[in-house]
């Protein structure tokens, strides 16, 4: 074993140890905020990963679009519904967890077994040096139409989160034409929302 | 380096995953683990892509077009919560039983 592939390993150890355990901690923590700083962790850790993989382009989208925007995004909707309350607990709770439990262990000894007996069929070629421009040949040859319908489903997906996340339209507001206030949203406010819906609350 | 050290990695990611996504009774938290399960699947084509397929490296087009739609769904999914937040007053998951008859 040379130095490269000494320096190899040791890096895969630290990030494979540093994603585990965030990992664990996004799942097993009490507090989501801690959970969702510790997954900006597992992807900045699979970014590194990716790096050993030879793939410097999608590690570097992996950085900008998980940690810069999902990430972000997540901790966004944690502090708009940032509400301290206890789940009310019910008492077959452990029976959920210690039978998911044994579901995963029993799917990563499924998997592992699956991983070490079949035999790969390694290739021995050269990595290519520039990742970059074999991408973006495949995207503009043989993957051109799934290109396109990505940037189609972007857009279907801004215009449904933000149809989602408005409050509702409220069609009946009275506006005389005389005295039509100028920038007001045609939006209900939210002490009339609440109060329409207390009835469904209390249950 | 070998191939197994990185599919195993990406068979534990998804386990914990499939942890976190049934166990959890915060909505958003769901949502971390789904984007867990997506970064597990990324990892093994990564994998893929590297090892058995170096030099037309599809694996890394079908990751970028992966990591597309995890964005759109983290946006949705995201949106459909508040939306919930906001007419429920509650983000927990067992609560959420408007189409259950």
């Amino acid at each position: 074993m040379n130095l490269a592939q000494g320096v190899q390993v040791v890096s895969f150890g630290i990030l494979a140890v540093m994603m585990i355990g965030a990992a664990l901690g996004v799942v097993l923590l009490d507090n989501i905020v801690y959970s969702a700083f510790l997954l900006g962790g597992v992807f900045a850790s699979i970014s590194g990963l990716y790096l050993l993989l030879n793939a410097d382009f999608v590690a570097a989208a992996q950085l900008l679009i998980y940690v810069g925007a999902v990430n972000v995004l997540i901790l966004f909707a944690i502090m708009l519904v940032n509400k301290r309350q206890n789940f009310v607990p019910f008492p077959t709770a452990w029976v959920r967890k210690a039978l998911t439990g044994v579901v995963s262990l029993g799917l990563f000894a499924l998997l592992s077994t699956m991983i070490l007996t079949t035999p790969w069929s390694l290739s021995n070629a050269i990595p290519t040096n520039n990742s970059i421009e074999v991408i973006a040949q495949h995207l503009f040859s043989d993957f051109l139409l799934p290109f396109e319908l990505a940037s189609i489903l972007l857009l279907i997906a801004m215009v449904g989160a933000i149809i989602l996340a408005r409050r509702e339209y409220l069609p009946d507001q009275v506006i005389s034409p005389g005295q039509r206030p100028v920038l007001t949203l045609p939006e209900r406010p939210k002490e009339l929302l609440s109060v329409g819906d207390a009835s469904r609350n209390i249950q | 380096m070998q191939i197994q050290y990185f599919l195993l990695l990406a068979a534990a990611l998804f386990c914990i995953g499939i942890y976190g996504l049934i166990t959890s009774r915060n909505a958003v938290r769901v949502l971390m683990s789904i984007e867990l399960l997506l970064n597990a699947i990324n990892l093994n084509l990564m994998a893929f892509s590297n090892f058995l397929d170096p030099t037309a490296i599809r694996g890394q087009v079908f990751t970028v077009f992966i990591i597309t739609v995890a964005a759109a769904e983290a946006a949705v999914g995201l949106a459909i919560v508040l939306a919930i937040y906001r007419n429920r007053d509650t983000v927990d998951m067992e609560q959420f039983n408007l189409l259950k008859w």
